[in-house]
């Protein structure tokens, strides 16, 4: 980098440019990041069956519509689905009983709290998955939708809960102490100043908390036994593989379906800043 | 503001004269459904994994011995499984630096040069990939620096496969292709955790005040100094904030190492081959309470360096 | 007050004080303020003048005291329990949404997801008022702060001034018996805030309620209130009616905040007074007067020399050498001099005189 002009190009004037190497290196990062994207996109019409041939020798959709007509797809699909929103659900109530708990009051222990949310998805997930794996060894619990549930909830509730903090932050108290100035409960100004004040801050880390279950695979094979979700499906097609074009259309179906929640939920946290 | 001072407050209303009185109940109840939750399903199963690494499988008849002992640790610190943490320890270091080389340029761009909106888009650009499926983008890799991938290809474009078959040889980190080498393992790795670093370094670096680098300048700083001097010291925190994480999710991870590579062991994957096909879970916490204590002792570092505010 | 005998009490707080740690935010606070009254709580930032409204709204909680509104206690005992077994008191408040009192909020705190009528109507609206009424009394509300048919505007449309009558048609809508206003005309730019000071002191009028007002500027102090209190570092100096605290300050604080003073103490003030207990008087009270002028009985004269002149429009502004040491400030108004004639006169020898009864005893020996 040292010899990177860009860097020796003093930023404090306004509107200046930024040096070619700069923008060279930037760019480079950039496109290191997307255009794998645009490879599982190719990848999801290649006519080639098996090999990860480039370029692909022809294009086609049919394995869209195989993929279609795989069963074992859509079961893993729909208990994805169906934990994604189990645990988020449980991880907005959670989340938002946490953040609300923690926004304004300072007690002995406050730190350690936090520290115990965050801890979840700050250790490797796998430390969160063997925990819970023996754990379950330990207490005798077998497999079961809902130890899948209960390790997604775990490292979901931070997600809710520092978007909501975030937003119960930046809301003046004072709308809350005026509430209940104007007559109304600490249940009224939840009803009818706070939930609407957060709302979109908990949709924003509902469908990150979506997101992250939905696509969690690490945690979810020690919790999972014989069960299928549709990242373990796919985990399962990577190491054995078999039905290659089939899991290149499912990796673009399951890439999509993570994207639009991602976006909303960049445009909710994003529109509220502004106010 | 009292409504009808002859009726009697409702029921949930005294309830709620009853909580506001008792700030001290109020804080328990709001926190008793998390905290329950957090300590039985998440600090609970921690406990049982440090428990059971003191327990031991027994080799002949394959059930857990739930008696305490060191013995699952001996096995632990034998050079085959010491190996396997130096590989990993190895990787997450060389990762994060790469990650850091990588990030910087970027993350400098858009806190010194991007307008507002390119900013926004940039923004958006780099949590994409971090939010947006993790297994596929593994998955994409395994298409990429398959033998007959695009790489391949694109160095056969440009006559260069003797380099490419130079690099593939070269002992240790080679092997038969990209796909089933350390080198593709790393840049799966650097790919993967690169927004975790160009996060924290960019909001490290807008905190760098602007009049600090004026006040450089005017006291003579050319940009060269003023950057090395000025910007980067401050921007450390970040660095150390980045690998943070790209440090501890290389340590735990096993998808990788099990998609990309020449099978070798690294914790994560030694973990998962404990815990399920040998059954051996005292083993498998054991192994897990390595990468606890490493990013411990890093974490406790960091946080002398100042790292936790860039978080 | 004799003014005041018979009239009822509206708030009254007795011993109160609010400590955060070692900080004494309030310190053994007594204040009585009348039904009907528009009182002002006057200090500089910290002195505890916002706290006291805190308290009175319920927003803190007093560490100990009684806080009384229309005779009915605000701070009560309550057993201090752990577990079941009670351990000794604690006192508690009567929550904010037990209190007949409202608050408009330095920030104004206007709900941004609410159009302004919602607003407006969202005390009437928790206290289950019918909507036909609702609507009546929101508009009704609305035309007295001049704000007719803005019902369906959002807060974020409204100019500073505008959101600052809403945050006030909120409060009155509800018809509190006290309207407590922290700042309320802060944020606000001059020409804005002298109008709104009339306004409400019009509106104060016609609605009858009990106004306590908060402010730092003594000058919108003087001339809105019916009484004011003097806060300092969470005590209150003086509590009187405007003429009083600026003609007759009780304390060196009360006369130097109020208002700009000659704080006089030491050797100047046995000279000036005959003993060295500290006094004031107003640098409009003394007269420059020509060498040779007579002295009225019951009149002082000094002698000095001017040492600066400050040309201030309407009046001009001397700080007098004494002779035999110390100076003093002098007001006088332009009269008939120019501005030209009055910094001429730097240097010149000078005769002050005032009236005795002018000069200000302040409590304690220093200032």
């Amino acid at each position: 980098m040292r010899s990177s002009p860009a860097l020796s190009v003093s930023p404090v004037m306004e509107g200046q440019r930024a040096s070619l190497g700069l923008k060279a290196s930037a760019g480079f990062a950039l496109l290191f990041l997307h255009f794998p994207i645009l490879i599982i996109i190719l990848y999801a019409f290649t006519t080639e069956e098996s090999s990860f041939q480039f370029p692909p020798p022809g294009l086609t959709t049919r394995w869209v519509s195989e993929l279609f007509n795989r069963t074992d797809f859509w079961n893993a699909f729909g208990l994805s689905v169906l934990v994604a929103l189990v645990a988020t659900a449980v991880a907005l109530v959670l989340g938002t009983l946490l953040s609300l708990a923690l926004y304004r009051s300072s007690f002995f222990g406050k730190e350690s709290i936090t520290l115990l949310v965050i801890l979840p998805i700050a250790l490797p997930g796998i430390v969160t998955g063997i925990a819970l794996r023996s754990g379950m060894s330990l207490t005798g619990l077998s497999f079961s939708f809902w130890t899948i549930v209960i390790g997604h909830a775990t490292f979901c509730i931070v997600t809710v809960y520092n978007n909501v903090i975030a937003r119960l932050r930046r809301t003046g108290y004072s709308q809350i102490e005026a509430s209940m100035d104007l007559g109304a409960t600490s249940f009224e100004t939840f009803r009818y100043i706070i939930l609407p004040n957060i709302a979109t801050a908990l949709l924003a880390g509902g469908m990150l908390a979506f997101a992250l279950s939905f696509d969690e695979v690490i945690v979810t094979t020690f919790t999972a036994g014989q069960q299928e979700t549709l990242p373990i499906w796919i985990f399962s097609q990577l190491t054995r593989p078999r039905d290659r074009p089939v899991t290149n259309v499912a990796a673009l179906f399951v890439m999509a379906t993570t994207f639009i929640p991602i976006l909303l939920a960049y445009r909710f946290t994003n529109d509220s800043q502004g106010r | 503001m009292t409504g009808d001072a002859s009726s009697r407050p409702s029921w949930w209303r005294r309830v709620a004269i009853y909580l506001y009185q008792r700030p001290n109940l109020s804080l328990v109840l709001l926190l008793a459904l998390p905290l329950l939750w957090l300590a039985v399903f998440y600090l609970g199963a921690l406990v049982s994994l440090l428990i059971q690494s003191f327990f031991k499988l027994d080799g002949f008849t394959g059930r857990i011995v739930r008696q305490f002992g060191l013995e699952t640790y001996q096995q632990l610190f034998t050079a085959a499984n010491m190996d396997v943490v130096y590989r990993t320890v190895i990787m997450a270091a060389v990762v994060s630096v790469a990650c850091a080389v990588l990030a910087f340029p970027l993350a400098y761009f858009m806190a010194r040069y991007a307008s507002y909106r390119v900013r926004g888009i940039l923004y958006l650009a780099v949590l994409i990939p971090l939010w947006s499926s993790y297994l596929v983008r593994v998955y994409t890799w395994k298409i990429i620096l398959a033998q007959e991938g695009i790489i391949t290809w694109f160095f056969n474009v440009l006559g260069l496969k003797p380099v490419l078959d130079a690099i593939l040889a070269i002992p240790l980190i080679g092997g038969s292709s990209l796909s089933f080498s350390f080198i593709g393992m790393f840049l799966v790795f650097v790919y993967i955790w690169l927004p975790y670093m160009i996060l924290p370094i960019n909001a490290a670096l807008e905190r760098v005040p602007k009049s600090l680098i004026e006040a450089s300048s005017d006291l003579g700083g050319r940009p060269n100094y003023t950057f090395w001097r000025v910007i980067l010291p401050l921007t450390v925190p970040g660095i150390i904030a980045g690998s943070i994480f790209t440090f501890s999710l290389t340590l735990g991870d096993y998808i990788i190492p099990s998609v990309i590579g020449n099978s070798s062991f690294f914790i994560g994957r030694a973990v998962f081959a404990q815990q399920g096909t040998a059954g051996n879970i005292p083993l498998a916490a054991a192994f897990t309470v390595v990468p606890m204590v490493i990013m411990g002792v890093y974490l406790v570092v960091a946080k002398r360096l100042g790292a936790f505010d860039a978080l | 007050m004799a003014a005041h005998s018979g009239r009822s009490i509206a708030v009254k707080m007795t011993d109160v004080c609010r400590h955060f740690g070692d900080v004494k935010a309030v310190d053994h606070l007594d204040l009585e303020i009348y039904d009907g009254e528009f009182f002002s709580l006057l200090g500089p930032s910290g002195s505890g003048k916002t706290t006291c409204l805190r308290l009175i709204a319920g927003f803190e909680h007093a560490t100990s005291g009684s806080i009384e509104l229309h005779g009915v206690e605000m701070v009560k005992w309550a057993p201090r329990r752990i577990g079941f077994v009670t351990v000794g008191q604690r006192l508690v408040s009567v929550p904010p949404y037990e209190r007949d009192v409202n608050t408009v909020f330095q920030d104004y705190a206007l709900f941004p997801h609410m159009s302004v009528g919602d607003n407006v109507a969202y005390g009437l609206m928790i206290q289950k008022v019918p909507k036909a009424e609702r609507q009546r009394r929101v508009s009704e509300v609305l035309d007295l702060v001049r704000l007719p048919g803005y019902e369906s505007r959002k807060p974020a449309q409204l100019s500073g001034g505008q959101r600052q009558r809403v945050a006030l048609a909120r409060a009155l809508v509800n018809r509190p018996r006290v309207l407590l206003l922290d700042e309320p005309l802060g944020a606000l730019d001059l020409k804005l805030r002298q109008q709104m000071q009339i306004e409400l002191k019009a509106i104060q009028q016609q609605v009858g309620i009990t106004f306590v007002f908060v402010t730092h500027d003594q000058e919108e102090a003087l001339t809105m209130s019916d009484r004011l209190a003097v806060f300092n570092r969470g005590r209150i100096e003086q509590i009187g009616v405007p003429a009083e605290i600026y003609e007759r300050p009780t304390t060196g604080f009360v006369a130097g905040f109020v208002g700009t003073t000659n704080l006089i103490s030491g050797a100047l003030a046995q000279r000036i007074n005959g003993s060295d207990q500290a006094v004031s008087i107003r640098p409009e009270k003394i007269h420059m007067v020509a060498l040779d002028a007579a002295v009225e009985p019951g009149w002082k004269a000094v002698m000095g020399s001017v040492r600066d002149v400050i040309y201030l429009g309407m009046h001009t502004r001397y700080l007098v050498e004494l002779e035999g040491g110390g100076d003093l400030t002098v007001v006088q108004q332009n009269l008939e001099t120019s501005s030209i004639d009055v910094h001429a006169s730097r240097g010149n020898r000078v005769k002050l005189t005032w009236d005795t009864t002018s000069i200000r005893v302040l409590q304690g020996q220093t200032v």
